[in-house]
């Protein structure tokens, strides 16, 4: 090799280090700063000898620069140019360097992509069969729609050659051509079928790429099924026998005849076959394509048992995939199987564990969750962390599935909430918040029990010192506070929410328990200071709602000790008289004082939200200290407690707090009858722009917000709905979602209403019978949900849970199929059946082909053609004479086409491809109007 | 498909990486670093599939296979079976056994453009084009041949031409 340039180049030249020197080079510096210098001392040398005129030279510093590209992510793409440059090197060492380095480094972005055309095409046209090899290599690692366009005829000529060695490779390579060209398929596609016939090696490379073809858009490779079928017989290829298995998977969905053929032999390949992967691809195939088939079905669950049982853990993986396969159709197939499922759940491996997880959730009903929740906790305990909240995050997706459809018993799965928070690895905080309040909001019947397990977590110092929890704990001071009037020991709860050991909780957490503390001392001065009014109250909240305060009373007799059982309003007051008996001046008196020592240095705290709360509870606290202990001096004035300052203040407050939260529709604010004379469109149209962004994060189907207001009795609605709008923004800040929700939307919410469907019945924002239509509308959702009720014999109906109309959850848009995979297999179809129509439109104007065919025009073409055309008896093999037919009549008018056409090159190239280009133009053309017809299955298979 | 290629040693260096669609060489660098992550918390014995989803997408997955200090690992989508995936690498370091006789990591090491030359003849884009190590060895000693013998491009020795013409 001569050595060309100058000095520098001659010394690079005689002293260049090899791959092997660098290679080794790297080895010696330790990995880090000197490594890394290293590699960049080299990088500086490969610089300057990739510039040397000397090929050999300029061959190895590529070489070493791939290989610190690949292997240590260094950026070579400023050598792309190089890299074109040496594939065009007589020598072959050169050239496959060169293509090495394309294929591992060019992008589609790379600038000097096209000039690498010429060389793939006079590459792909070689003698020699290892040059074609390594520009079909490159080709399918680095095709773009560009490369593919240019050179499909190339293509095209090596799949009619006589190497097996060069035609799989090219068949393989075709994939790539056809995805980033679909007009490709009208070339190619007849001698890819072709090598489908013939039974030699190449016959992997094929159906492989027929796999890959039907998995993105089945219905067109339909016609070939016999071929397929022949193949499934004949081949014993485990390699063929797998991918034709994939295909008929795909294609036994859209035609059921040909399930009812397929099965057989499938089974019997199933039987026979010591291989593995044939056998589980079998049971995949049956289990997931053809579980009518019950003979098959039971062969495959057999089969699968083999796997489950076998000592490789790699089967029995599949194994329990196989089963999570079989488990939506035949469910006995996993009951059969389940001590081994089971017992997966405590296997080594992970994978295995995650599986058997998987089916053991699959297997979840209401008559079985109690039972499998049970022992899924004490398999929890027993497991690694990571495992634990695997098991605790599929068990708390489950049961809030569909609104908690498969929890009946409502108080255990509170209480099973609970147990979780208690697991010491458990990481699962957030979601268990969430479920908490929302249970809290959607079922009225279970707050008591929500209490209690909001008490036994708040209580215990323990839990406060794990952060994992902090979220939980935030849960359960949340629906403490809120339904404090359900609580025996408000005064303990109050304790616990003011504990030494919050101050490990972060300060938005702190704020909630603060404001629960709130809450809590509201209710106790309200119970303490106007025991009567809290009793009306109480009564007026039965009156409201009857269905839930009736039961909730009514569990509540037992534990008062029995007061009196049959009057109503003796039930209703039962709670609250209860109460009268604890909160004592002296009980009243501890707790302001606890408040106010515990609090007062929180007061200058730094966190703005939790000084706010702060301040606000050591107010109440202090007015009511001063006022109580006043009254302490002079006895004599304590009978009017009604007039304190307190009193009315707390009334205020009390007011406030005790309207409920609910969930709330969606289209709530729909429903609200737009008044006369407001023209909502032209003022507001840009609003939607703005409100894109803010509507987003409402991914649940409903927002807090209180209900009505029951207290509000005068008719002056706005203001009252601002005065209601502060209070409520007040008392919902507890959580700092919902507080964010509200403040956006409070004001637009209503109540969401199942049964007013027609539009002129929709209720005015302000109606005074709204009331009335709120007991209609719980008392219908009760009937529902009893209607909806699956069993009977029940030891306690299912409470209601509040759901809204919609479907809770956004039906998920189905994503539009690739266009590049419809193009392919319009494309596939008018080659297997369109030929006639093809002939005929081929006086179509000499469009443009290339991006510009459009691919609207043939999609909804191709539709129109469907229902109008038919032939009756197409079978394949006769589409393909056509074929054949065509292409010896058409060469000579082509060449007059492209003897116009301005891409001239083409006349350069040899006949075949020339003929091939042009038959590529003419489908391109004839795509417009090729008519495409249902494909039609040959008779003689089925 | 198969969508990428990877052999690192137990230490989570790469020796050979082959992506059959396009990755920033970033993200090759990071799925690399993620896949170690994961494998190096895996026990012995146990089961060689791994979910792949972060890095490729749905339904992908990953089959790796220890081989002494190596990690073999193919990634894959939906198209393949992975137990006849778990068959490839065999054939793979079979082939790669032949070619270097006895094979160990050094050869993979120094020996960067003849690994690729051996995969390249056992996939392309993506598709498994040979399933038999001896034909692969063939191939493989038709290339070296080649790659000794510059000026002789067109010419194929007699004791090549009989496998070449077939």
């Amino acid at each position: 090799m001569s050595g060309g340039g100058g000095g520098p180049s001659l010394m690079d030249s005689l002293f260049q280090r090899t791959l092997d020197d660098l290679i080794k080079g790297i080895r010696i510096h330790t990995p880090g700063a000197a490594q890394s210098s290293f590699i960049s001392k080299s990088l500086d040398e490969i610089r300057r000898e990739i510039k040397s005129t000397d090929l050999q030279t300029k061959s190895t510093a590529l070489q070493k620069l791939t290989y610190l590209h690949s292997l240590h992510g260094i950026d070579m793409s400023w050598a792309a140019f190089h890299a074109v440059e040496l594939t065009s090197s007589p020598s072959f060492i050169h050239k496959k360097t060169a293509y090495l380095a394309a294929s591992l480094s060019f992008r589609p972005q790379t600038d000097v992509l096209l000039l690498l055309t010429n060389q793939l095409r006079k590459d792909l046209s070689s003698a020699n069969q290892h040059e074609v090899s390594l520009a079909l290599e490159c080709l399918s690692v680095i095709c773009t729609p560009h490369f593919a366009r240019d050179l499909t005829p190339d293509i095209f000529t090596l799949l009619a050659s006589t190497k097996n060695f060069i035609r799989k490779k090219s068949i393989a390579c075709l994939l790539m051509v056809f995805t980033q060209y679909p007009d490709a398929v009208r070339v190619c596609f007849k001698r890819l079928v072709e090598n489908l016939e013939a039974s030699t090696e190449t016959l992997a490379a094929t159906v492989g790429v027929f796999c890959e073809l039907a998995c993105k858009e089945p219905r067109s490779y339909l016609p070939l099924a016999p071929e397929f079928y022949r193949i499934l017989v004949d081949s014993r290829n485990n390699w063929v026998l797998i991918k034709v298995l994939k295909i008929f998977a795909k294609l036994a969905k859209l035609e059921p005849r040909l399930a009812k053929k397929v099965v057989e032999p499938i089974c019997d390949h199933m039987k026979r076959s010591e291989a593995k992967s044939l056998v589980f691809e079998c049971v995949r195939t049956i289990v997931s394509s053809f579980y009518e088939y019950e003979f098959a079905v039971k062969l495959a669950v057999a089969k699968i048992r083999e796997f489950l049982l076998d000592t490789d853990l790699n089967l029995k993986y599949l194994g329990l995939q196989g089963l999570l396969l079989v488990a939506p159709n035949h469910s006995w197939a996993v009951l059969e199987n389940k001590e081994v499922v089971i017992k997966s759940l405590s296997d080594v491996d992970r994978n295995i564990k995650l599986e058997a997880l998987r089916l053991v959730m699959s297997m979840v009903s209401d008559d079985n969750v109690v039972e499998i929740c049970r022992v899924l906790i004490g398999y929890s305990l027993k497991s690694d962390p990571e495992f634990c909240n695997e098991i605790l995050m599929s068990m708390l997706s489950t049961c809030s599935r569909n609104v908690y459809e498969i929890i009946v018993d409502f108080d255990w799965y509170v209480s099973l909430l609970g147990e979780m928070a208690r697991i010491p690895h458990c990481q699962n905080g957030e979601e268990i918040e969430y479920q908490l309040i929302d249970i809290g909001m959607r079922v009225k019947d279970v707050r008591p029990e929500l209490v209690r397990v909001g008490r036994d977590l708040l209580i215990d110092p323990a839990l406060l010192g794990n952060p994992f929890i902090h979220r939980i704990l935030s849960a359960a001071a949340w629906v403490s506070g809120e339904y404090v009037r359900f609580s025996r020991n408000p005064f303990e709860i109050m304790e616990a929410l003011l504990q030494p050991r919050t101050n490990l909780l972060p300060p938005s957490i702190r704020a909630v328990y603060i404001h629960s503390a709130y809450k809590v001392l509201s209710f106790c001065l309200h119970s303490f200071l106007l025991p009567n009014r809290t009793a009306n109250f109480l009564s007026e909240f039965v009156d409201m709602e009857p269905d839930f305060t009736y039961s909730e009373s009514e569990r509540e007799l037992p534990e008062t000790s029995g007061l009196s059982e049959t009057n109503a309003d003796n039930a209703k007051n039962s709670s609250s008289s209860l109460k009268k008996d604890t909160f004592t001046r002296e009980s009243v008196v501890n707790v302001l004082t606890l408040i106010l020592t515990s609090l007062s240095p929180l007061a200058g705290s730094h966190d703005v939200e939790l000084q706010e709360r702060v301040r606000n509870l050591l107010g109440l606290a202090q007015l009511a200290q001063q006022e109580i202990s006043y009254h302490d001096d002079h006895k004599e004035k304590m009978v009017d407690r009604d007039d304190l300052k307190t009193s009315i203040i707390i009334r205020l407050i009390n007011d406030a707090l005790s309207e409920d939260f609910g969930p709330v529709s969606l289209s709530a604010q729909e429903r609200v009858p737009v008044p006369d004379g407001l023209v909502l469109e032209e003022n507001l149209s840009k609003l939607d722009i703005i409100c894109a962004d803010v509507q987003l994060p409402i991914s649940k189907s409903f927002s807090l917000v209180v209900r009505p207001s029951f207290l509000q009795t005068d008719g002056d609605s706005v203001s009252s709905r601002q005065n209601e709008e502060e209070s409520e923004t007040s008392a919902a800040e507890s959580t700092s979602l919902l507080s964010e929700h509200r403040k956006r939307h409070g004001l637009f919410y209503l109540p969401s209403d199942n049964n007013q469907n027609t539009s002129t019945g929709f209720p005015p924002a302000n109606d005074p019978n709204k009331k009335d239509n709120d007991v209609e509308d719980l008392v219908k959702l009760t009937e529902e949900s009893l209607a909806l009720k699956r069993k009977s014999n029940l030891a306690r109906p299912r409470p209601v849970v509040v759901k809204l109309d919609e479907g809770e959850r956004h039906p998920i848009t189905v994503k539009k199929t690739q266009s590049n995979d419809d193009l392919i297999s319009g494309a596939v179809r008018d080659v297997l059946l369109g030929n006639e129509a093809s002939s005929q439109s081929n006086q179509s104007s000499g469009r443009r082909r290339g991006k510009t065919l459009s691919k609207v025009d043939q999609g909804s073409e191709s539709k129109d053609n469907m229902e109008n055309f038919e032939i009756g008896n197409s079978s394949k093999r006769r589409s393909k004479h056509r074929i054949h037919g065509k292409d010896k009549k058409h060469p000579s008018p082509g060449n007059n086409v492209e003897g116009r056409d301005e891409n001239g090159e083409i006349n350069k190239k040899k006949s075949g491809s020339r003929h091939g280009r042009h038959k590529a133009r003419q489908r391109a053309d004839g795509g417009i109007n090729v008519v495409v017809q249902k494909p039609v299955i040959p008779d003689f298979l089925l | 498909m198969i969508r990428a290629v990877i052999v690192m040693n137990d230490q989570g260096k790469p020796r050979l990486v082959k992506f059959y669609e396009h990755q920033p060489v970033e993200k090759q660098q990071e799925i690399i670093r993620s896949i170690y992550g994961v494998l190096c918390s895996r026990a012995e014995n146990v089961s060689n599939f791994v979910q792949a989803d972060s890095g490729f997408g749905p339904d992908t997955r990953l089959v790796y296979k220890t081989f002494a200090t190596l990690y073999f690992i193919v990634i894959f989508d939906d198209s393949e079976n992975e137990l006849a995936i778990l068959d490839l690498m065999q054939v793979f370091v079979e082939t790669l056994d032949k070619c270097f006789s006895n094979v160990c990591e050094l050869d993979i090491v120094f020996n960067f453009n003849k690994v690729h030359t051996i995969l390249d003849e056992i996939i392309l884009g993506g598709q498994v084009i040979e399933m038999s190590s001896s034909e692969v060895v063939k191939a493989v000693d038709g290339i070296s041949w080649l790659e000794k013998n510059p000026n002789s491009i067109l010419r194929v020795p007699k004791s090549l031409s009989g496998w070449q013409g077939r």
